[in-house]
């Protein structure tokens, strides 16, 4: 008997070994496969040169620098509205049917696909409020598509914060602002960022809300204002992939766009996680 | 001796939604002397002290009846500032819940939130509250690192410093030393005595010993109800109820 217990024991410890196994082979393999193609694409020129004959040599520097300024304007937009959100259904909301009604709305915006933010983008900030194709469109677009994962780790952070921080602080004479403003955003505040930043990474490689808003397919020009069109990396990758004329030949381009964008994102994840690690040991939690 | 009355409460009776937690509690606190509250686990005596700085307030469905007096102004009453009260009346909790900042940023934050802005003036209060407290010789070299290395005693010390920071008239105890070992324990019980001297102190006890060691007077609480409210001396020596005296004795609770 015991030792058919224990076989059962140890059948399910491996599946569920080999479960978590697979996540890490899944990124590894990926990894592997974009940087053994596209490492020989990386160099000086290609990280700091506009495409040329027709994209099928020079750099990517406008996709580099719309793909940051797209992030920006994101982050400008999502992070303030996403954290104030979170700060009124987690601290000042009495629970109630609207409430209940914001939370409906914040968690069917999570389940919105993203190619209808992308026609969402289109015809509202585009076309009613006349802002064009655009950094302002697609960084706002980006910005929506963002704001449920900020205002969802911005609530898990505040959870995070034990109340014994609040009762102290309102017991001695600070108002609920001061509490929240002085005492459970600067304690939740690693959790804050490292959310947020996941975030944005995640809408730096989205494609689809993109393309009709902020992306084009070719431009030369950097941008010079929040209203000019821009390339940017993940749309850069769909249409050498897709829709341009020699796409045998610009294989290499591809996974080396590939790999310069999945170097960004892990670039600001890895960002995010050093800060937390440091702030979290700063303040001892 | 003439009494001066402090803080009291008259037919106090308190509801979470429709169950009733507190029937009719009615006691006086005499000014710069220890009053005890004992009573087995959910008699209501944490919920009685949390009426005293309207700590229960951010409980939804709570509902107060009765009176519930400070300085013989109703502390209920819908002019008043909550604000203002909980300064006026400090609380120190049950397990020691510093912030995680610096010792010297825990105790400046009351002056700060009060209003307080001379760095000089935080300086000083930040150090007094500290001896007040007994652990200013053991944090002064590093009123700079965090509060959270300090040990669970000197933190719950560090908690009762921080409440001192912005003078309050009365202090308001839950089960200040239940989480702490008796070296710890013993060191806060005396901090009790010697603040007792200019401090009305309320303290919440589930430890009978303690509070017979502390208080001057102790009343007992039992499903809600104040059973018996006498000097300390009389209530452990000569209760005039035996429930009490089952109780202090061990038969029950």
């Amino acid at each position: 008997m015991i030792k058919k217990r224990l076989m059962f024991q140890k059948l399910s410890f491996s599946m569920i070994k080999a479960a978590a196994w697979i996540n890490g082979a899944a990124l590894a393999i990926m990894v592997y496969y974009i940087v053994s193609r596209g490492w020989r694409a990386i160099s000086w020129e290609f990280l700091t040169q506009v495409p040329r004959d027709s994209m099928t040599a020079g750099g990517i520097f406008p996709c580099i620098v719309g793909t940051l300024a797209l992030c920006s304007v994101t982050l400008f937009v999502a992070l303030p509205v996403g954290v104030a959100s979170a700060i009124y259904l987690n601290e000042y909301a009495t629970r109630g049917k609207l409430v209940r009604l914001i939370r409906l709305g914040i968690n069917n915006l999570a389940g919105v696909p993203s190619i209808v933010f992308g026609l969402f983008g289109l015809a509202f900030f585009c076309i009613v409020l006349k802002m064009g194709v655009s950094v302002a469109s697609g960084g706002l677009t980006l910005g929506i598509m963002t704001l449920p994962v900020i205002i969802g780790a911005t609530e898990e952070a505040l959870k995070a914060v034990p109340d014994t921080f609040r009762e102290a602080s309102l017991a001695m004479g600070a108002t609920k602002w001061q509490t929240i403003r002085k005492v459970v955003l600067p304690a939740a505040f690693p959790g804050i960022l490292t959310g947020s930043i996941l975030g944005i990474s995640r809408a730096a490689g989205e494609t689809a809300p993109i393309m009709y808003t902020g992306a084009v397919f070719f431009t030369p020009n950097l941008p010079s204002s929040l209203f000019d069109e821009v390339m940017a990396l993940p749309y850069h990758i769909y249409v050498l992939a897709t829709a341009g004329t020699q796409i045998e030949i610009t294989r290499p381009l591809q996974y080396g766009t590939a790999l310069v964008l999945i170097g960004l994102v892990f670039g600001m994840n890895l960002t995010a996680i050093i800060l937390r690690a440091k702030m979290r040991k700063k303040l001892r939690i | 001796m003439e009494r001066h009355i402090k803080m009291y409460t008259e037919n106090l009776d308190f509801f979470y939604g429709n169950s009733q937690a507190l029937h009719d509690i009615s006691i006086d606190f005499d000014e710069n002397r220890v009053t005890a509250l004992i009573g087995p686990s959910g008699c209501g005596k944490s919920t009685y002290l949390r009426c005293l700085n309207r700590m229960n307030d951010l409980i939804p469905n709570i509902k107060v009846k009765g009176r519930a007096m400070l300085d013989k102004k109703d502390i209920y009453d819908p002019s008043l500032d909550v604000v203002t009260l909980r300064r006026r009346v400090g609380m120190v909790f049950q397990k020691p819940n510093p912030f995680p900042k610096s010792i010297f940023e825990n105790i400046a934050y009351g002056l700060k939130v009060n209003g307080v802005k001379d760095k000089a003036e935080i300086t000083r209060i930040v150090e007094k509250s500290l001896k007040q407290a007994a652990i200013w010789d053991e944090v002064k070299d590093r009123l700079n690192e965090s509060a959270l290395g300090l040990s669970g005693g000197q933190q719950q010390r560090l908690c009762i410093a921080r409440a001192l920071a912005v003078a309050p008239e009365v202090l308001l105890m839950d089960e200040p030393a239940s989480a702490l070992d008796p070296i710890a324990t013993q060191k806060i019980e005396e901090l009790i005595a010697e603040l007792s001297s200019r401090l009305t102190i309320i303290i919440v006890t589930h430890n009978m010993q303690q509070a017979a060691r502390v208080s001057d007077r102790t009343a007992f609480f039992y499903l809600g109800k104040l059973i018996e409210l006498n000097d300390t001396d009389t209530l452990f020596t000569k209760p005039e109820l035996k429930q009490t005296e089952d109780y202090i004795t061990g038969r029950f609770g």
